[in-house]
């Protein structure tokens, strides 16, 4: 067991290490969600979006929510690239043949992808708080949308590495990430409610784990526990099904790749 | 051999669908010894190599490593063994000293014993000056020393060394060389792959000529040369009777004293029983064809030409364009 958390702690460490070494990719990854989505975006459609469409005071605030599943989307998505160019460059392969366990690669991934989430969540959070949006649940609202964050992200993370396992090349990755991406931020109920969707788009909208977990953080900003609460529970526990899914597929990618 | 053995492997096979990588690989590679896989590109090396180094499983057969099945006790093979991928296994953000420093808790070192070993490696592979930058600023060649360092930290009793020299300017490679014989003298056990022929002849003390996924002939260098007979007659064919090769290939075929005809860039390479007896009888042949040599030169055979006698074509130019 300490044999490894030695292991684990390494290689997050090498994670964080590389991040710090890379501080203008840094920057842009954490500025780019607040800057376009929620400044830009937020500010440019507040009289486009009819708040009795929206149910929300402002559509900054209706927007928050979606960002910061947006984030988590993006974070997760992006989380196996590193692993894809390990893959590529051997890295990961003398990593294989040192005697550690197979999964503590993995789980480094997932401990440094999480903690980078919620990280930039707190961000977008404090923007949006800049902007005058307040979290209706205080702190502890902010703790749930951490918790939420987290699940997602795990799911998440572990389709990237999944695809990372798979895929030939990193350019077929990054063509299938560009493919995943847009569309399930706009199949679902960050950029509007589902109700203002076409019909034949929020039925698609309801099939995406996306909506469900903006659909409970955006109570939690906007509202308050009262109406929070169920979609919370409800989140929670699509969220552990869509993680085991994830986590199943991943697996089984790895045992694949890795012999 | 009376020597103990480090690995053995018995008919080792795999297969990707009904692809086949190796078939039937079996050799053994005595303590202490440099073996080469010798083979082009694809020939079947470096999944023997991966299968070794327990990150591929046979389809069939075994590998044992060390007195440990691969397949069975892969984590015991891997506390033992150093491994030496190709180029570029190297993060481009961490430092040479971070590298060590991650592969040390990942062997899980002794703390005192890291310390000790890292600085010691670094100075091994004259990196010392460069340890504390970021590994994109290394050259090739430091990369590769680096590579190395990397594979000896677990204090192995043998090391898989991949292509060591792929893509190296002449100097790396003979630094690189000069490490490997080090190597050795401290009684490693050391496999390579390697496609380049000079290498496998410098370095290896024994070598398995791999082409098409099995072993075309084993032995060692000076063997394998001893073991193919007689002498090369290498004719050079000026570039105007170039039309007449093929015919003056069928005539000397059909002379008793050759033993076989290669094509090779602008010319043909006989083997016969003995260069004196044969050229006059060869230009006699090239005389009555009417093709013109520009050059005939005999030499015993070289690895290059046993290569060639095994798996019936060249390996490929000997000193492609160094890559960095």
């Amino acid at each position: 067991m300490n044999e490894y958390l030695q292991e684990v702690r390494a290689l997050t460490m090498r994670w964080v290490r590389r991040l710090s070494r890379e501080k203008f990719s840094m920057l842009f990854t954490l500025v780019q969600p607040m800057l376009f989505w929620l400044i830009f975006f937020g500010n440019l459609f507040q009289r486009a979006a009819d708040a009795q469409v929206t149910q929300a005071p402002n559509y900054i605030s209706f927007l928050a929510a979606g960002v910061v599943v947006m984030t988590v989307l993006n974070n997760g998505l992006a989380g196996g690239v590193d692993l894809l160019f390990d893959k590529e460059n051997g890295f990961l392969e003398r990593l294989m043949s040192t005697p550690i366990n197979r999964t503590s690669v993995v789980l480094s991934r997932f401990l440094f992808v999480t903690t980078i989430t919620c990280l930039q969540v707190l961000v977008i959070l404090g923007v949006a708080w800049f902007f005058g949006v307040e979290a209706a649940t205080g702190l502890p609202g902010i703790a749930v949308i951490l918790l939420i964050s987290m699940l997602f992200g795990v799911g998440l993370t572990a389709i990237s590495m999944a695809l990372a396992f798979s895929v030939k090349s990193h350019g077929d990755f990054f063509s299938v990430l560009g493919f995943l991406s847009l569309p399930m931020i706009f199949l679902s109920s960050a950029l509007v409610p589902l109700q203002a969707m076409p019909a034949w788009m929020s039925v698609l909208a309801k099939f995406n784990p996306m909506t469900w977990a903006i659909d409970a953080v955006r109570p939690l900003i906007l509202s308050g526990w009262a109406e929070a609460l169920p979609k919370v529970g409800m989140v929670v526990m699509i969220m552990l099904v869509f993680d085991a899914v994830c986590l199943y597929g991943s697996a089984r990618a790895f045992r694949r790749a890795m012999g | 051999m009376g020597r103990a053995v480090a690995i053995e492997t018995v008919k080792l096979r795999k297969t990707y669908g009904s692809l086949t990588a190796i078939d039937d690989l079996t050799f053994q590679v005595a303590a202490g010894e440099v073996f080469g896989l010798l083979g082009p590109n694809g020939a079947g090396k470096s999944t023997t190599l991966r299968i070794l180094i327990t990150l591929l499983r046979p389809t069939s057969g075994q590998a044992i490593v060390l007195g440990h099945d691969v397949a069975k006790e892969p984590d015991t093979v891997r506390r033992l063994i150093g491994y030496v991928p190709q180029e570029r296994a190297i993060d481009r953000f961490l430092t040479g000293r971070e590298h060590l420093l991650l592969l040390a808790d990942l062997y899980h070192l002794p703390k005192d014993e890291a310390r000790r070993r890292i600085p010691e490696l670094l100075k091994l592979v004259d990196l010392e000056d460069r340890a504390d930058l970021p590994a994109k600023t290394y050259s090739g060649g430091m990369k590769r020393k680096l590579d190395i360092a990397c594979g000896l930290l677990p204090n192995p009793k043998v090391v898989f060394l991949d292509e060591p020299t792929l893509g190296l300017d002449v100097q790396s490679r003979l630094r690189i060389w000069d490490y490997v014989r080090q190597l050795k003298a401290r009684g490693i056990t050391i496999v390579m792959t390697t496609n380049y022929l000079e290498e496998a002849d410098q370095l290896g003390d024994r070598l398995a000529i791999i082409d098409g996924g099995r072993i075309k002939a084993m032995g060692s260098p000076s063997e394998l040369k001893a073991g193919l007979g007689g002498d090369i007659v290498s004719l050079t064919i000026g570039a105007a009777d170039a039309g007449r090769t093929d015919a003056l290939a069928a005539a000397l075929r059909a002379l008793p004293m050759v033993r076989a005809v290669n094509p090779k860039p602008a010319g043909l390479d006989i083997r016969v029983e003995s260069s004196e007896k044969a050229l006059p009888a060869v230009l006699e042949a090239s005389n009555r064809v009417g093709c013109r040599l520009e050059l005939v030169d005999y030499h015993r055979p070289r690895l290059d030409d046993v290569f060639v006698a095994h798996t019936g074509h060249a390996i490929r130019s000997e000193f492609p364009e160094a890559e960095e």
